[in-house]
Parts: structure tokens; sequence; C-alpha cells
């Protein structure tokens, strides 16, 4: 056996290296990973040179897919299979899709989430972006050299909470380990910001091809502080495209076209419109099924008539935003294009119209999240950075619960800086009650069926006591990702009521553990060492993290006593780490976490006297 | 020995306890505060830092939505002096105030049937400046003769206003 480490005191046994973190924009129509190399932020490229990787996913009988640019090609040939723009299906039912008809694939409407009928059986949109993010991973790991410490994923600021949670189900079923949720919007004012140095109110103007955001920062000396966000989750480019295929199947008087004219026709449409961008007229021609010739013009002019309420209806959310923030269009120092809808040169006039500005165009619109997800990345993931800067983002929407009549109480206000918590205490409305059912739900109107419901609680074995008597205490949660957890408990008694929850959206661990095992049966991937690879990445990553804590303050706060309790738990994972036991690596893992609670506990004291005092930490009498 | 996780906002942004605030000094106490203890400081600690880092975050941003809003720091105040300012059981108004409330209701009813934008600005400006002497009353009340209950009559009289500025708020947007 080999024997065993002992570092010496006061010194990291991490060797100073690079951790690989990448930043991924997953888009509804194009995907990127980026990482930071060389302190510069740098798109990955797949073997072909290209960075943009299509959001398209094809599924196959025999369980293979194929995804991005050759997917899309053949999105014609195979249109019930290929599923685009998945991501304005992530987190939403049937009812939520308004266009649905217009679409080749068949819904399932499943409970909750929406799901999609393929020769590959019947595939969530998370599995479906899930695919994405592989192809990703992979394409990262590749170029890197190694495996990832861990992933920044961007979402739309606008997205609810059922949305966020099918993005992270997403990661955890591609095998990814989520830094952080960073909202898109805010990405790209990092990537920007940092180029900048510059200070002051910017606005953010985020449109892609099925998403739009609107998000008003803050910037001063190195924060970043969302100070509103607002959109519309289901606004793009698409839409765009959308209008031009009316205009062609009205011009053209066609009526009942297969599924695949309708995707070559909506592709179509999406050239034709790009082409607008540069030229003031273009052609639109296309061979249907029926051997039938499609052959018509669209100018510019034409265009911007038939897409102009859709260009306004991107205004009313800045108006908002700005209402929000308490500020004037006029206080505005720049305002930053993202998504290439913002290519569109009737959409920069009406921002630049709006907000009395030029706006700014100068990094690439495709790419400026991605690379602002990269910087984020590089620094959760503890690589050292010259310039230190914080974000302080919000919740878009605000989170509330249903109470008598079918109204809607709001407990987190939208805007709320997160993390964020509230509590408020309700109570029953029947003599003798002695269960409660709650309902968590988001949006801004008053009435429950007007918000997007998110989860249904039962609280129950609440002592039976007159009506108005109980008093029952709902705890609103929102973590660093813009994700809600809600407990609630019965005080009066002090009795600890037992909650069961059910959640209405997204994935139970059940499903997400059924996806995983799915997607790996395909690969040749083996699934127990997959969970040994990342057992080991987790505990690598907290012994790391322990002994650079141990090395900055072990000696202050810890006593010898407890510090050789916390140095045994670091040997005994060292240990399992080098062999192949996942169950030990998972408890040696779980052991130091429960045994550095107290420590942690007194480190976190510390940061926050030393940045009240802004003394040095050995200047403090602990 | 521990910081005092419920330690009183003030004391967290090492602030006096009054209603009158430098607000400079709290941005500048939460933003270094925030700069320490975020969660995206601990992304890549153990489970138990990002779990505290959350909670510490949490607790920050409470603190400072709290005394940042004068509305809020004035009701802080009076809790820690012991008056619960929104107790439901108490919501006497002047007489005199309540006539006020109504006429400005009207307005607002009128400048939004009307579609009126000048003469909801108009309102809005009124609005604000009743608001704004409410503000500095509460500052003599509370500070100068620490007239607690007199403070939560005023504190009362502001949540009116606040909440008829919302409304405006929201009248602006039927105009769209
Ligand atoms: N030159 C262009 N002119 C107009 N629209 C464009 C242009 N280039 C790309 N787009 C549109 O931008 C959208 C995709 O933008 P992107 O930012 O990649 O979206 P997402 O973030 O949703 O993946 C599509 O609707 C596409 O048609
Ligand atoms: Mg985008």
């Amino acid at each position: 056996m080999a024997l065993l480490q002992i570092s010496e005191p006061g010194l990291s046994t991490a060797p100073h290296q690079h951790r690989l973190a990448v930043g991924i924009d997953l888009g509804t129509t194009n995907s990127l990973v980026a990482t930071v190399r060389n302190g510069v932020a740098v798109v990955l490229n797949d073997a072909h040179g290209h960075g943009l990787l299509p959001s398209v996913v094809r599924f196959h009988k025999d369980g293979t897919t194929t995804v991005g640019i050759a997917a899309q090609a053949q999105a014609a040939d195979d249109p019930h299979n290929t599923i685009i723009s998945a991501k304005r299906f992530m987190g939403r039912g049937i009812k939520d899709i308004p266009d649905a008809a217009t679409m080749p694939y068949q819904f399932v409407d499943a409970p909750g989430m929406v799901q999609i009928k393929t020769v590959a059986g019947v595939k969530s949109p998370v599995e479906v972006s899930a695919e994405i993010l592989k192809t990703l991973k992979a394409r990262a790991e590749a170029s890197l050299g190694g495996d990832l410490v861990g992933a920044v994923i961007t979402v739309p600021a606008y997205f609810d909470d059922a949305q966020r949670q099918a993005t992270k189900d997403a990661a955890k079923v591609a095998g990814i380990n989520v830094l952080r949720l960073l909202n898109e919007p805010t990405a790209a004012a990092i990537a920007y910001g940092l180029d900048n140095a510059s200070e002051g109110i910017y606005a953010v103007y985020d449109l892609g091809g099925g998403t739009f955001d609107i998000s008003i920062l803050k910037l001063t000396k190195g924060v970043f502080e969302v100070l509103a966000t607002n959109g519309d989750s289901a606004l793009g480019g698409d839409d765009f495209d959308r209008r031009i295929y009316c205009w062609i199947l009205e011009k053209a008087g066609l009526h009942a076209i297969d599924d695949h004219d309708k995707t070559l026709l909506m592709a179509r449409a999406r050239e034709a419109k790009e082409t607008l961008s540069e030229h003031a007229q273009a052609k639109i021609t296309a061979v249907l099924t029926s051997g039938e010739v499609v052959d018509q013009s669209l100018s510019e002019d034409g265009f911007n008539e038939m897409t102009a309420s859709l260009v306004n209806k991107t205004l009313a959310p800045c108006r908002k935003a700005l209402r929000d923030a308490g500020l004037d269009a006029s206080e505005v120092k720049g305002v930053v294009m993202v998504g290439g809808s913002t290519r569109v040169p009737r959409i920069q006039a009406a921002v630049g119209e709006f907000f009395g500005q030029t706006p700014l165009t100068n990094l690439d619109p495709d790419k400026v999240v991605a690379l602002g997800a990269a910087i984020q990345a590089n620094v959760l993931a503890g690589n050292k950075s010259g310039d230190d800067w914080l974000l302080l983002d919000v919740v878009p929407l605000s989170l509330g619960l249903e109470t008598m009549g079918g109204l809607t109480e709001k407990i987190i206000p939208r805007n709320a800086t997160i993390p964020t918590a509230r509590a408020q205490e309700f109570t029953t409305y029947k003599d003798g009650q002695t269960a409660m059912s709650i309902h968590v739900v988001q949006g801004e109107r008053e009435l429950v069926s007007d918000c997007r419901s998110l989860a249904r609680f039962e609280l129950r074995g609440i002592p039976p006591m007159v009506a108005g008597a109980a008093r029952i205490r709902v705890t609103f949660q929102v973590d660093a990702d813009g994700l809600l957890s809600v407990t609630a408990r019965e005080m009066g008694t002090g009795v600890e009521s037992h909650i069961a929850v059910k959640p209405s959206y997204g994935l139970t661990d059940d499903e997400v553990a059924t996806m995983l095992r799915d997607s790996y049966a395909h690969a040749q991937d083996d699934m127990t060492a997959r969970n040994l690879a990342e057992a080991r990445v987790d505990g690598q990553r907290l012994l790391e993290a322990t002994e650079a804590a141990l090395a900055e303050n072990g000696e202050a706060l810890l006593s010898p006593a407890e510090r050789a309790v916390v140095e045994k738990q670091i040997a005994d994972l060292r240990t399992v780490l080098q062999g192949g036991d996942l169950a030990a690596v998972k408890r040696a893992t779980e052991a130091l976490n429960h045994g550095t609670v107290e420590f942690a506990a007194r480190r976190m004291d510390i940061s926050v006297r030393k940045a009240l005092t802004g003394h040095r930490l050995d200047e403090l009498e602990i | 020995m521990s910081l005092d996780f419920n330690r009183n906002h003030f004391d967290l942004f090492g602030l006096p306890q009054a209603f009158a605030l430098d607000t400079a000094r709290l941005d500048q106490a939460y933003r270094d505060i925030q700069a320490e203890i975020h969660p995206d400081r601990f992304a890549h600690a153990g489970e138990s830092e990002q779990r505290l880092a959350m909670q510490w975050a949490t607790k920050v941003n409470e603190a400072y939505q709290t005394l940042k809003k004068p509305f809020e720091r004035a009701r802080y105040l009076l809790s820690l002096n012991g008056v619960d300012a929104m107790d439901a059981r108490n919501t006497s108004m002047p007489a005199d105030f309540l006539m006020l409330q109504m006429e400005w209701r009207e307005a607002l009813e009128q400048a939004r049937a009307g579609k009126n934008e000048k003469t909801l600005r108009a309102l809005e400006q009124t609005l604000q400046e009743q608001a704004r002497g409410m503000r500095a009353e509460l500052g003599v009340l509370l500070d100068e003769q620490r007239a607690y209950a007199r403070a939560g009559d005023t504190l009362r009289k502001l949540r009116f206003m606040d909440k008829l500025l919302e409304e405006v708020g929201a009248a602006y947007e039927s105009l769209d």
C-alpha cells in the first residue's frame, strides 16, 4: 500500500493548477461554449471550426442522436424527429405553446412539462437540451484536454422558476456540474463591462430566437447590480420568421401543407429575414413536396410593416423595467445589444429611438453571452483573476401563493436581489382544520389563474383549533441560481408539521435519474464509471477547498484537537480517492463536509468582520 | 466567539441606529460585505460554506432592503423600540387625511378613465411631495422627539401614499 502523504503545516497541497471551467450559452437557436484561456475569454470551436452549434437535435430509431449543423440540414427530411427550438418548451405545458399547431411535432400533454413523441420514444425538452449540453461538454473536454470542474449555464433573465429548474435538470442529465445559472443579459454585461471598464447605468436588450430580455444594471467599482429586469420568454426571431411564413402561405394561396413543407418554408422565411438585414430585397424560392414551386420576393419595407407590432412588443417591457428601476431613459449611459435578432436594422432603430442614443454593437451579439459566462465560470471555479467583481442579480417575477378566492399573495416581489428569503404567516379558514394545501405561483397578476403554477404542497397534522387560531409560517427561499424552495410549518404549538411536496412542474429526482440512465444506455460510457468519476471530482473539489481554508486560517480558528480531526478526515478522503470504491468516496466526502461545518461558520464570521472593519484578519481579536 | 447571526441591521452595516441615514455609507458597507460573503465567492468551496454563504447573503440583502427604503427603515426602528406600527388592529386615520385620500383616489380614477398622462403626472408629483413631507416628519419624530406612537401614525399615512403611488405606476402601464 502506498504511504499516506502529509503536507507541511500551513501549506496547501493543491498545486496551483488551472481548473477547467466553461460558460455555456444554451440558446433557443444557437448554443455555444466558451472558456478563459491565458486570461482571455474565447469561444471553443468544433473540429470544423464552427463556434455556433445550432440548437437542433435529431433522434434516430436506434437511440442515437445527431446534434447541430447536420441535424439542422436534415430537419425538413425528418421533421417529426428533429427538434428545433426545444428551449421554448422547457418547463412549459402544452397550453403555454400557442403556436403548437404550426409545429410538426407530436406533443404529449404530460403533467408539468410537455413532451414530444419521436422514433426513439417520448422525449422531454430536458432530454433534448441535455443532448445539446453533452455535445458542448464533449467539445470542451476535447479542446481543453481534461474533465471539466463545472460550467456556468446561461438562462434568459425572464425565465421563471420552472424554466430554470428544467435547465438545471438538463445539465444534470448531461453530467455537468453547474457552478451557477446566470442570466443572459448579466453575462453580456460582464463581457462588456470588463472590456470597457465603464461605470453608470446600462441597459441590456437581448432579442434571440425565442426569448426577449431587458435588464437595467448599475455598474459601480466592480459591482454589477441588476436594478430591474423584464421581458417575454416567448418572443424572438422565430416570431418574425412565422410572420414571413404566414405571408408566403397567403401570397401563394397555400392551405394544407405537410410537415416537410412547413419546416422548409420556415427555414426559407428565416433566410429571407436575415438577408433583409443587409439588403433591401430578399428572394424566397422553394420546391414543395407536390412539386409546386414557390417563388416570391419580400422587400425590407414589407418585412418592417408585417413585424412592426413585434418590435413594439419589446418596448413595453423596456418601459416597465425603467419604471421598476426608478429611472428615466435619459439616465441610461449605454444600451448593449445582444442576440442575433438585434441585427435587424428596424430593431436597432427602434431601440435607439426609445433610449435616445445609438445602441452599442461592438461585441458580436451571438457570442457575448457565452464569453461573459466563461469569465464568470473562471472566477467561480476559483481560478485567480486580476480584477475582482461581484454580481448582484434579481428575481424576475414575483413569487407568491394562493389564498382564499383564487387570489395571489406575493411573498417575494419581483426584482428582489438574490439570494433572498421571506416568510409570512397564514391561518386556517375552518374550525378544526388539520391540513392546508399550499399552492406556489409566480407572476404579477392578481388572479392565481393568470399566474404560473409552480408547485403544490400539503401541510398536514395541524392540531385542531378554531378557525384563524393556527399560525402557519411559510418560508420562500430563492438561492443564487434564482431557484425557489418553500417550507411550511405550524408555529403556535411548536410542533413541526410534516410537509408533502408535490411539484406540479419539472421532474422528480427519480425521473432525472432515469433519463440519466437512458442517456448512457446508448453511449459507450459506463454509468458506474461515470458516477465514480463525478464523485471523485466532488471529493477532490472539497479536499482542495478545505486545504485552502486550513492554510488560510486553520491556525487561527481551530484548536489543535479540532484541526487534527479535520486533518484525519482529509487524509481518509485522500486515501479513498485513490481507490475505486464509490460508496467509500461518497462517505468520506460527506464526513469531511460534516466535519467542517463549524470551521465554515467561523470563517464566515471572519469574512463579515473583515468587510465591516476593512481591517486585515490578523488584526482582529477572535 | 461567534458573530450573532441575528444582530440588528444597523449594527450589521456599522451604522448608527437612526432614521437619518448616510445612504452612501450604507451602499458601501453593503457592497463590502457582499464582496466577502456572496455565494459566488464560495462556488468552489465546501458544501457547508456554500450554505452559510447563502444564508448570510440572504440576511445581508434583507437588512439592506429594510434600511434602504424609508418606510421599511422607520417600521424597523419602531419594532426595535417595541412598537408594531402595522398592527392590523390599529387602522385609525385622522379625518382630514381621509378626505385627502378620497380626493386623490378620485383624481387617479379620472386620469385613468381619461387616459390622461398629464393629470397622472401632476397627481404623482403631489403625492411624492406629500410623501417627502411625511418622511421628514418621521425623521423628527423618531430621531429627535422619540415619539414612537405618533411616528406610527405618520408611518401608516406613508404606507397609504406608497400604495397609491404604486397604483399610479400601474395606471401608467395601462396607458401603453
Ligand atoms: N443577420 C441577421 N438578421 C436578422 N436576424 C438574424 C440575423 N442573424 C441571426 N438572426 C436571428 O437571430 C436569432 C438567433 O439569435 P441567437 O442570439 O443565436 O438566439 P438564441 O439566443 O435564441 O439562440 C434567429 O431568429 C436568427 O434568425
Ligand atoms: Mg441568446
